[in-house]
């Protein structure tokens, strides 16, 4: 193991460090059922997984308190099971089933939650960057002190609204946590060929925005700095940017042969740097847990994750009148 | 139980595909991630990876096979404690929930899709009979409409380039600055993608945004959020959450400021499921219609028009007063032809009105009013009264709204018709700057009433 931070130097509990265990085993777990799913042709069009970037979301809900937002891109199952969304109505979304969040009329891309105060979903890249200072405008003007935590990717770092959405973020001191997911590929193009900088996160400081570098390897590093962007959003002092480090195993989506990259390079982060093994290994040196509680944990999440399958499959389509609903709203979306 | 790995769809469009080559062997101990094989689809070779941890068992699809398809079994994993031995009665169970599993997949249904439900036909006349009326330009009356429904809705804000301290670049919300306050009346850099992103953001958030574009020719550069973030979300969401709020500004030619201000984009919007369109011609239906479109829970395109702006007309002088939407307004009765328009279209229509009247042809003035959604009862029974109609818009000739009523009333109303339907469009040219060359791309009263004189055969 390469990272062997202490947890001593977080807040977080031997329980808590347990919870992020599971969180984060959720995610890959129910990631790779998705990916067999897709393989059997149950789940269609496009499929992007979050295998290898679990600590980023985990690591931030850990700092989230109830009521923030969150709203991010394409590649949302991670962030939707990380914010509390039922495993079976993300897994029936994917197969577009009757009971998906959103009746299986959004598919993978596009999912939402107004009770997790989940806004998706977005598959235009970039395009949930001013979204998420839109909500955070909502949340400044109605005084209520809630943040909202705005994920977008390397590639969207170099989209045009982006800055837009920097300008006036910074002009208006919206409470925005601006999360970059950095996994170093935009689809097929690495950061190296095309983002003129090698740290994203200088970016905001133009603007007046604080920004840092964090490592989306270790949930725990995550957590504190989420806690300490958060502490400077409540406090009114507008946005906060987080370029967190961070690799996606898997390829862009699930038809993605990633040729861009060598093997070697993904099997050495898996094995060196996978986030995952890394509170695993802080757990059983720590004392924390035993090799049995965390097989216990393995199976508890491997039986969540199965009964999601079998929801998804069991699940009906959606009734042929669906094709017809919700394209007007006749009364208000209850909030 | 051993479980049977089987053949995987790897791209959205795979059906079968060359197990290339198997990179484990009968006997390897895997886990979830390790890659298995290489496998051929029609546009690359994938890595396939595995998903369960256990032993190979038997690998039942030689490497190197072509046409394997999707779903047939390729290899069998045991799990701890398992042999090769139990590979027979595994399979047997195996192949019966991949079976099941084939079926469970979604198969494209080859019944045909209930209809839309047709929305009810509103029959109450704009405003009681003998409600007071006072003088009002379009300006004012749109003014007055934001700041009644601000009043009434501490959640309504107006946000867009020069629209408080300058008090807007056409001077419609002039005041509001003054009574609302900086928190409810936002100047915006010059920035359209981004605020509109900021607007439809807000709008998710519970906030009802009315985003004023300074020409709906900037809007182009917000044109995704408007049809992306704010049309799509309430069908993507499965009814739970939409975009609330108005886009507003002007929209279509002025007067000589060239190709890049002069767009009309009604039809443009009005093809989008999940937007409302308005385009208003008086200021009593400018004021009425805006009402409704801050309370409507959808996202409202209002395409108002910069020559419009200073025309006044009569509006009632009531407290509280709204216009339902998909409610055409007939202007003028006629029995020799039905012309149909909407927004500044409108003046062409009335003024051909006018002139045919003088010579005998009665025509029949609908003003459209909203464009999304369309009153097509009320152009329905107008054409089957007159056999004739005629469209009016400054838009151009392709994929026009003329182009979609006439195949509207052809549909509908096909045995009434007693000439071909004319579209009279603005010209297939961008707007020119020269004066002459500009009155030529638009419409002129002359070519409707040239229209008129075709479909009438007088």
């Amino acid at each position: 193991m390469a990272t062997k931070k202490a947890p001593a130097k977080s807040n977080a509990s031997c329980e808590d460090l347990k919870q992020y265990y599971r969180d984060m085993l959720l995610i890959r777990r129910f990631e790779e059922k998705a990916g067999q799913l897709y393989g059997m042709g149950l789940i269609g069009g496009f499929c992007h997984l979050y295998i290898g970037q679990e600590a980023v979301v985990v690591g931030l809900e850990a700092a989230a308190e109830e009521g923030d937002k969150r709203i991010t891109s394409y590649r949302d199952h991670g962030h939707m099971l990380a914010c509390g969304m039922n495993p079976n109505g993300v897994m029936a979304e994917l197969t577009g089933r009757e009971g998906g969040y959103s009746k299986g009329k959004g598919g993978s891309m596009h999912m939402f939650s107004k009770e997790k105060h989940f806004y998706g979903g977005h598959g235009i890249v970039g395009a949930q960057v001013p979204l998420g200072a839109g909500l955070a405008f909502a949340d400044k003007y109605k005084e209520n002190g809630r943040v909202t935590f705005t994920y977008f990717g390397d590639g969207a770092a170099n989209q045009g609204q982006v800055y837009e959405t920097f300008n006036m973020a910074a002009l208006w001191k919206l409470p925005v946590i601006f999360v970059i997911e950095n996994n170093q590929y935009a689809m097929g193009t690495s950061q190296a060929r095309s983002t003129s900088t090698a740290d994203i996160h200088t970016r905001g400081a133009p603007f007046g925005i604080p920004g840092e570098n964090v490592d989306g390897m270790d949930v725990l590093a995550v957590k504190e700095a989420g806690e300490k962007a958060v502490k400077h959003c409540r406090a009114g002092k507008g946005p906060y940017i987080l370029e967190v480090k961070t690799y996606r195993y898997r390829g862009h989506s699930m038809s993605d042969p990633a040729k861009y990259r060598t093997r070697e390079e993904v099997q050495k982060m898996r094995e060196e740097k996978d986030a995952i093994e890394h509170v695993r290994e802080m757990l059983i040196t720590g004392k924390h847990a035993t090799e049995d509680d965390l097989k216990a944990i393995d199976k508890e999440i491997k039986e969540v994750v199965n009964a999601s399958a079998e929801f998804a499959k069991e699940s009906p389509e959606p009734a042929l009148e669906e094709l017809w609903t919700d394209i007007y709203a006749a009364e208000i979306p209850q909030a | 139980m051993a479980t049977e790995i089987l053949m995987p769809a790897l791209s959205p469009t795979m059906e079968e595909g060359t197990l290339a080559k198997w990179l484990v062997k009968e006997g390897d101990t895997i886990k979830s991630g390790d890659i298995m094989a290489e496998i051929e689809t029609d546009k690359a070779t994938m890595e396939f990876e595995a998903a369960d941890e256990g032993t190979v068992g038997k690998i039942l699809i030689a490497e190197g096979t072509e046409g394997v398809k999707v779903n047939t079994p390729i290899a069998v994993l045991l799990e701890e404690g398992e042999s090769a031995d139990d590979i027979a009665t595994a399979s047997a169970g195996t192949e019966a929930t991949a079976d099941a599993d084939a079926k469970a997949a979604p198969a494209a249904s080859a019944a045909p899709a209930p209809a839309p439900p047709k929305p009810a036909k509103v029959e109450e006349p704009d405003w009681p009979e003998g409600t007071p009326m006072k003088k009002q330009t379009v300006r004012e009356a749109i003014r007055d409409a934001m700041a009644e429904e601000m009043r009434r809705d501490d959640t309504v804000f107006l946000m867009g380039e020069e629209v408080a301290e300058y008090q807007g670049a056409y001077k419609v919300s002039q005041g509001l600055l003054d009574e609302f306050g900086a928190k409810r009346v936002i100047d915006t850099p010059i920035t359209e993608h981004g605020f509109a992103g900021i607007g439809v953001g807000a709008a998710f958030g519970g906030l009802r945004p009315v985003v004023e574009f300074m020409t709906f020719n900037f809007a182009m550069q917000a044109i995704d959020h408007i049809i992306n973030s704010a049309a799509k979300t309430l069908y993507m969401s499965g009814g739970q959450m939409g975009a609330p709020m108005v886009f507003r500004g002007p929209n279509g030619a002025a007067a000589r400021v060239g190709a890049q201000h002069s767009h009309d984009y009604a039809a443009w919007y009005a093809q989008i499921p999940g937007l409302k369109v308005v385009m208003p011609y008086s200021a009593a239906d400018a004021k009425g219609l805006m009402k409704t479109a801050i309370r409507d829970l959808n996202p409202v395109i209002f395409l108002e028009n910069e020559i419009m702006y200073g025309k006044s007309f009569e509006v009632p002088a009531m407290d509280d007063f709204t216009i339902p939407f998909g409610k055409a307004k007939i202007w003028r009765e006629g029995s020799d032809v039905t012309l149909v328009s909407f927004g500044i279209g409108m003046t062409y229509a009335l003024e051909a009105a006018e002139k045919l009247a003088a010579d005998g042809i009665e025509a029949e003035v609908i003003d459209l009013r909203t464009l999304r959604p369309i009153d097509y009862d009320t152009i329905t029974e107008s054409v089957q009264k007159t056999n004739r109609c005629v469209t009016i818009e400054e838009g151009f000739p392709v994929a026009s709204i003329g182009n979609h009523l006439s195949a509207y009333i052809m549909e509908n109303a096909f045995d009434y018709l007693d000439a071909p339907v004319i579209n009279c469009t603005g010209k297939d040219v961008p707007m020119p700057y020269a004066a002459n060359l500009e009155k030529h791309a638009l419409i002129t009263t002359e070519e409707v009433i040239e229209a008129v004189r075709k479909v009438t055969y007088r």
